[in-house]
Formats: C-alpha cells, sequence, structure tokens
C-alpha cells in the first residue's frame, strides 16, 4: 500500500495501482485516449503525460505504477505544454469534419481541445493525408479511418473481449490507418461498443447515424430488457422517442459493454405501440377511456368468478414486467380473484441466441423475478390446457407476446376465451383479440426493477411520461384490482417495492437505496 | 411624433362619476376626437404609412428573410449540422438529416424548415453556421402572406432565391 501524493494531495492506494486510475480514485482527472479501464494498457497515445520527482521526463500516467513516495503533479506548465503538442500533433492530419461527424459532442477531440489545446493549426489544408472515409465494416458500425486518432482501443478490444481480431493498423507514420482486415466485416454480436470506446468519430454507430445531434439527448439509467442478463445501460431520449442504448459500467453484470442485439431493443419501445384504451365489444374495437375499460374488466372477471367459480379466472404474468408490477399481478390473482390458473413463460419467438459472455438464450429480463414472486413457468402450460379446454371464462394478460406462438395460434387459443383484458405496451395478435387493451408505458416510460438470471435485482428509471394514453402498470393493476374491492394504496413504484420486500423473502431487506445504481443479489444468492 | 408610455394608475374605488360609466364614455370619445381632429390639421406628423405603396427604407444593417445557399453543382452547401438550430433561441429551425448520395458530401438536409412565424430575426443562424449555409437577406422582410402554412419555409423555398 504505497503512499504518494498528487499536486499536494496525499494518498494510499493499493499495491500495483497506476497513476491514471490512483488519481481517479481521488477525484483528478488526467487526459487520455488509449486507456480503457476493461483494456489491456497500450501507452500509445501519450495524452497522459505527468512530472514525476527524480523523473528526468514526462511519463505517462497510465502505465506508470504508484511506488511508495512517489510525488507527482499533473498541472505543472510543463505538462500542459506537452499535452497541448500531443494534441496539436494528432489534429495535424485530422479532418474536423465536425458538422458532419456523430461523434461532435461527446468527442475526446472536441473535449481536450477546448481544455489543453485552442491553438491555431499550423499545418495547411492541402498537407493533409487523406484516408478512406465512410466505410461499411459490417456489424453496427461506419468506419471514417481520417478521423482516427490510433489510440488501438478497437483492435484492443476486438483481440481481448471478442477474441475475433477483425482490425489492425495498416501501413506507415502520417499514412498510418485504422482498417479492416482485406475481406472480412465484423463478425461479432458486440460490435457497437466499438463505437463507445472510440474516443473520437472514427468509429461510430450505423444505427444512430444521422439521427440526432447527441447534445439534444438526456439519459436515464436503465436496464436492458433484451435478455435476462440484465445489463446496466444509459437509454437516451428526446422527448418521447428513444434515440440508443448505451452501457453503463457495472463490474458485477456487464463490466463496460452490452450486445448488439440488445442495442436495438430500444425500436420496440418506439415501434406499433398501443397508445389508446380499446374496448372490443361484439368485434369491433372502439377506444374507450380508462375509466370504461377498468370498470368493464372488473365487472367481467367479477361475473366470470361469481357465475363459473375463481377457477374460471386466469391471469398470465410477463416476465417483462418488473418485479413490483409482477408482486401486485400476483397479489390480484390470488388475494383479489382468487384463483390458481396462474403462470409465466420466458419462451419467445427465435432462436435464443447465447454465448458465454453477455447474450443468454432467455430473452426476457425478468423470469427470474416472476419465478421468485410465484408465477412459475409450469402453471403457463396449465393455464393454456384450461384455456383449450374452454374452461376459462376471463383471462388477464400481460406483455405484447404470448410465448413463441405464432399469431393464428394465438388467434385460436384466445377465441375460446369469453373475455381477455391485454396489458401490454405493443400492438400484435394477443392485443387484436383482447376484448379490453390496456395500453402500458415502456420500460423507458415507467420506472421499477428487474431480476436478472443471477438474481441480482437492479433499477430501471422512468425517463419521460408514457406515450399517448398509455399508463405504468402499477396504476393498471391497481385501478383494477380497487374497481374489485381491493381499496389498494399504492403511490408507485417504490412503495409497492417497499410492500414487496416485506413480503417475499428473497427480497427481504432490500430497498431502492440498498440498490442502488449498481443492483444487490436477491437472498439465496448473496 | 415620438410614442411615449403613460402610466394610469388604477384607483381602489370609482368616484361617483366614473360610476356612471357614460361620463367617461365620453370623456374617452373627445380624447379619440382631439387626436382625429389633430391628425387632419397636421397630417405630416402621422405615424402611421400607407404601405404596400409607401415603405420604410430599412436601415443598412437590417437583415430578414432566411436563404440557403448552394454549392456550385445546385445542390444546398448545408450539411444538417444543427449548429443554426441548436442556436435558434426561438426554436423554429427543423431540420431531418439524411445520407447524401454523394460520399464527398456524406450529409445533407432531407428537411429544412424556417418557421418564419416563430422566428426573432437575430440572426444566430447565420453566425452559428460553420458552412455560411445560412444567411439572411438586406432591405426586405417576410412578405405577408394570408395562411400560416406559408410562413413555414421549407427546403425548396429557402434554396430558390
Ligand atoms: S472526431 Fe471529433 S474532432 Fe474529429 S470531426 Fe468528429 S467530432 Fe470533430
Ligand atoms: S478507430 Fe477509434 S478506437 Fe480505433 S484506433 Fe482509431 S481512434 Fe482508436
Ligand atoms: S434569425 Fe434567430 S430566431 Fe430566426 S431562425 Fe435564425 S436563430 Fe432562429
Ligand atoms: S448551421 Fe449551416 S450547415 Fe449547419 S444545419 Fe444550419 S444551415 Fe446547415
Ligand atoms: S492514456 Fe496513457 S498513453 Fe494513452
Amino acid at each position: 500500500m504505497p503512499n504518494f501524493t498528487i499536486n499536494g494531495i496525499a494518498a494510499t492506494v493499493p499495491d500495483g495501482t497506476t497513476i491514471l486510475s490512483a488519481a481517479h480514485t481521488i477525484g483528478i482527472e488526467i487526459p487520455h485516449y488509449c486507456y480503457h479501464p476493461k483494456l489491456s494498457i497500450a501507452g500509445n497515445c501519450r495524452m497522459c503525460l505527468v512530472e514525476v520527482e527524480k523523473f528526468p521526463k514526462l511519463q505517462i500516467a497510465c502505465n506508470t505504477v504508484v511506488t511508495e513516495g512517489m510525488v507527482v503533479r499533473s498541472d505543472t506548465e510543463k505538462v500542459r505544454k506537452a499535452v497541448t503538442g500531443v494534441l496539436e500533433l494528432m489534429l495535424i492530419h485530422h479532418p474536423v469534419d465536425c458538422p458532419i461527424c456523430d461523434q461532435a459532442g461527446e468527442c475526446g477531440l472536441q473535449n481536450y481541445y477546448m481544455k489543453f489545446g485552442l491553438h491555431k493549426s499550423r499545418y495547411d489544408l492541402e498537407d493533409k493525408v487523406h484516408k478512406k472515409k465512410v466505410q461499411d465494416i459490417g456489424g453496427q458500425i461506419v468506419l471514417d479511418a481520417e478521423r482516427c486518432i490510433l489510440c488501438s482501443r478497437c483492435v484492443r478490444f476486438l483481440q481481448e473481449i471478442t477474441k475475433t481480431g477483425e482490425m489492425d493498423f495498416f501501413q506507415r507514420a502520417d499514412h498510418s490507418e485504422i482498417s479492416i482486415f482485406p475481406g472480412r466485416k465484423l463478425d461479432n454480436d458486440y460490435t457497437g461498443n466499438l463505437a463507445d470506446i472510440c474516443p473520437v468519430g472514427a468509429l461510430t454507430s450505423k444505427d444512430f447515424r444521422f439521427k440526432c445531434r447527441v447534445w439534444f439527448l438526456s439519459g436515464v439509467e436503465s436496464i436492458c430488457p433484451g435478455c435476462s442478463n440484465g445489463c446496466n445501460i444509459v437509454a437516451d431520449f428526446k422527448g418521447d422517442i428513444l434515440y440508443r442504448l448505451k452501457p453503463r459500467r457495472n463490474d458485477d453484470v456487464n463490466q463496460t459493454w452490452m450486445c448488439d442485439l440488445g442495442r436495438l431493443e430500444y425500436r420496440k419501445a418506439n415501434e406499433s405501440r398501443l397508445l389508446v384504451p380499446v374496448l372490443r365489444e361484439g368485434g369491433k374495437p372502439v377506444a374507450a377511456s380508462w375509466d370504461e375499460v377498468l370498470m368493464t374488466s372488473a365487472m367481467r372477471f367479477r361475473e366470470a368468478a361469481e357465475k363459473h367459480g375463481p377457477g374460471s379466472v386466469a391471469v398470465i404474468a410477463s416476465p417483462q414486467s418488473s418485479n413490483e408490477e409482477l408482486f401486485l399481478a400476483k397479489k390480484l390473482a390470488s388475494e383479489i380473484l382468487k384463483t390458481e390458473t396462474i403462470g409465466f413463460t420466458s419462451r419467445t419467438p427465435g432462436d435464443g441466441l447465447s454465448d458465454d459472455f453477455l447474450i443468454k438464450a432467455d430473452k426476457t429480463p425478468n423470469s427470474r423475478g416472476a419465478q421468485l414472486l410465484g408465477f412459475a413457468e409450469e402453471g403457463f402450460g396449465r393455464a393454456v390446457k384450461a384455456i383449450s379446454d374452454g374452461k376459462i371464462r376471463a383471462l388477464l394478460i400481460f406483455g405484447t407476446a404470448l410465448s413463441d406462438l405464432s399469431d393464428a395460434e394465438v388467434e385460436s387459443l384466445l377465441s375460446k376465451v369469453p373475455f381477455v383484458a391485454h396489458v401490454g405496451t405493443g400492438d400484435g395478435a394477443v392485443s387484436r383479440a383482447a376484448h379490453a387493451v390496456l395500453p402500458s408505458a415502456s420500460f423507458a416510460e415507467r420506472g421499477g426493477t428487474f431480476t436478472n438470471f443471477a438474481g441480482r435485482v437492479q433499477r430501471f428509471r422512468r425517463g419521460f411520461a408514457p406515450r399517448g394514453k398509455a399508463r405504468n402498470d402499477i396504476e393498471i393493476i391497481v385501478g383494477l384490482a380497487n374497481r374489485l374491492g381491493a381499496g389498494w394504496k399504492f403511490d408507485g413504484e417504490e412503495s409497492v417495492f417497499k410492500a414487496l420486500s416485506e413480503a417475499s423473502a428473497p427480497f427481504s431487506g432490500m430497498s431502492y437505496e440498498s440498490l442502488g445504481s449498481g443492483g444487490q443479489a436477491v437472498a439465496e444468492g448473496r | 411624433m415620438t410614442i411615449g408610455v403613460k402610466k394610469v394608475a388604477r384607483p381602489e374605488k370609482m368616484s361617483f362619476g366614473e360610476s356612471l360609466y357614460l361620463l367617461e364614455i365620453m370623456k374617452g370619445l373627445a380624447v379619440t376626437m382631439g387626436h382625429f381632429l389633430h391628425n387632419i390639421a397636421h397630417n405630416k406628423d402621422i405615424p402611421t404609412i400607407e404601405y404596400p405603396e409607401v415603405r420604410r427604407t430599412m436601415p443598412a444593417r437590417f437583415r430578414g428573410c432566411h436563404r440557403l445557399m448552394k454549392r456550385p453543382d445546385g445542390s444546398p452547401r448545408c450539411v444538417a449540422c444543427y449548429m443554426c438550430a441548436t442556436a435558434c433561441p426561438a426554436k423554429c429551425i427543423t431540420i431531418v438529416a439524411g445520407e447524401s448520395p454523394d460520399p464527398a458530401v456524406e450529409k445533407y438536409p432531407v428537411r429544412f424548415d424556417i418557421d418564419m412565424l416563430r422566428c426573432v430575426f437575430c440572426g444566430q443562424c447565420v453566425e452559428a453556421c460553420p458552412c455560411d449555409a445560412i444567411r439572411m437577406d438586406t432591405g426586405w422582410h417576410t412578405p405577408p402572406e394570408d395562411t400560416r402554412e406559408k410562413l413555414i419555409y421549407m427546403i425548396d423555398k429557402l434554396l430558390e432565391k
């Protein structure tokens, strides 16, 4: 545990800590490009130069280990001049096409130029070396070789993380150029991360390309709803449109990465949304008020239970719902509707791609939570059997899709039930077959927690108000329960989580405060 | 004639004369009549002009109607960088960017609207543009139109000047 001082501040750090990370822990930011906390150290950009006492030359902070009694300064004129020089060198051949560069606004060159550069170019425009621009190199990435500062983060990512090694440097000196090996394309499921780690606009996202300037976006801490891994993300939105998902660091879950499939999950929150409550009486869908649909649904459920017994009512929960919503759905099913025909399924259409890194075969974010909160996968089979036997008179169904059933299968199954109430975000076979459609909020429009495959409970937060007339699921379930005489007084997801943590053993002792932004493992996995 | 501001204090309670109303209406009409007769007598001093037959001379540095500049080949010089839309205090510029068929241009505005009814003619957009693609003309202001839609200038109109 060496003691050292930086800019006059004394600190003790664990053995083997580099100056750069030691400085970071005490709140001193040292400029850097090639250093990345989750990649090997390359030490090639020279932005992180600092003065170390008794060293004749400046040292790179990213690869100099702190030793006992070390005296470091990152705020001297000598350091400033060196960093400005490094930056000027990097910008010599840089095209500075910020107006058409998607990185502008979150660009390492722009930021450090404002901080350390502010110099006039001493290089003639005509002398700049030109390289290949706008190259579609596969995956989710567009490459502009001219903007590259040769930091090698992308090369190291492809060698160390995905181990596919599609890119490298070619040529020498001024003509050094980042490129993909001839005849190859990016071929892995994590290409989107390249756009995040590239400190400049050399690697940018094909999907986000030209869609929005980054300074118009607001971000909210969220959890990727794409699979049961529960990668921590930031959801970037403008108004009520989601534009992109970016990974957020959580060393226990996804480090700093996320997969390409997950990155496109934002589309579901934008496309074919259910926006108004609908009642379908006699086959014709009619837009209705919230009060009407909730009232009608409550009435039909009560009617079914009274006439045919509680066994004629079924609830199919969704692993897309949060723990809070599942807790309330369970409470509604067992305490109010008094039915035992409940279940959920984590099956989804598609091939269930998985690997040994982040991607899980279970394409739903909260099947673990559903299990822990009393919904069983076997229950789904039982419910489906009861439905096809014609025993179910009223069905409450959550989620946009029903298992991996085709549209025709869903239609013929649900046609056996006289009353189907559907709580979901997206239009589909289920909502088309439902007699009452209760449109709910997307994951960016509501708050709550998901429990990932390993039993880690993690919070996702509300970015903006639900679109159209959609409402968050908690409001919907409480509205329904209270119209059935429950008298619940839940007010927002935090109060529900409090009740949940008191009622359910795996979640005991948890609160939104204790979850923080990184989450917490449930009791059995702790 | 200078136009000043006269502050009239509102009385807490109306006097008997004021509460009769009719008297006050007469007084008001007297003021109007006074101005009317004064204007007939001093025709030259009336501040209003008979637009559009008569027009004011604009100050030399006045900048009004926007135009988008063109490249030599006639395509818009604008690269849809959103600098103008970002700088605009009235938030009246709407841009949708697209991938240009010309790889040397890369990005171009598929849509570029200025809502002239919301514009406050501050010139920030011109100032912000890194490509000198948007300018404001001297000597004339936004011509009047009979519908709101016609005053939302689309890219074709902005380019045609
Ligand atoms: S990489 Fe940065 S500095 Fe270079 S053009 Fe893009 S935004 Fe501008
Ligand atoms: S493309 Fe980006 S990440 Fe790769 S070396 Fe160049 S600047 Fe670094
Ligand atoms: S002149 Fe001012 S208000 Fe009008 S478009 Fe330009 S920036 Fe906006
Ligand atoms: S600032 Fe200029 S180049 Fe950029 S969008 Fe506006 S007009 Fe186009
Ligand atoms: S960050 Fe230290 S050399 Fe690049």
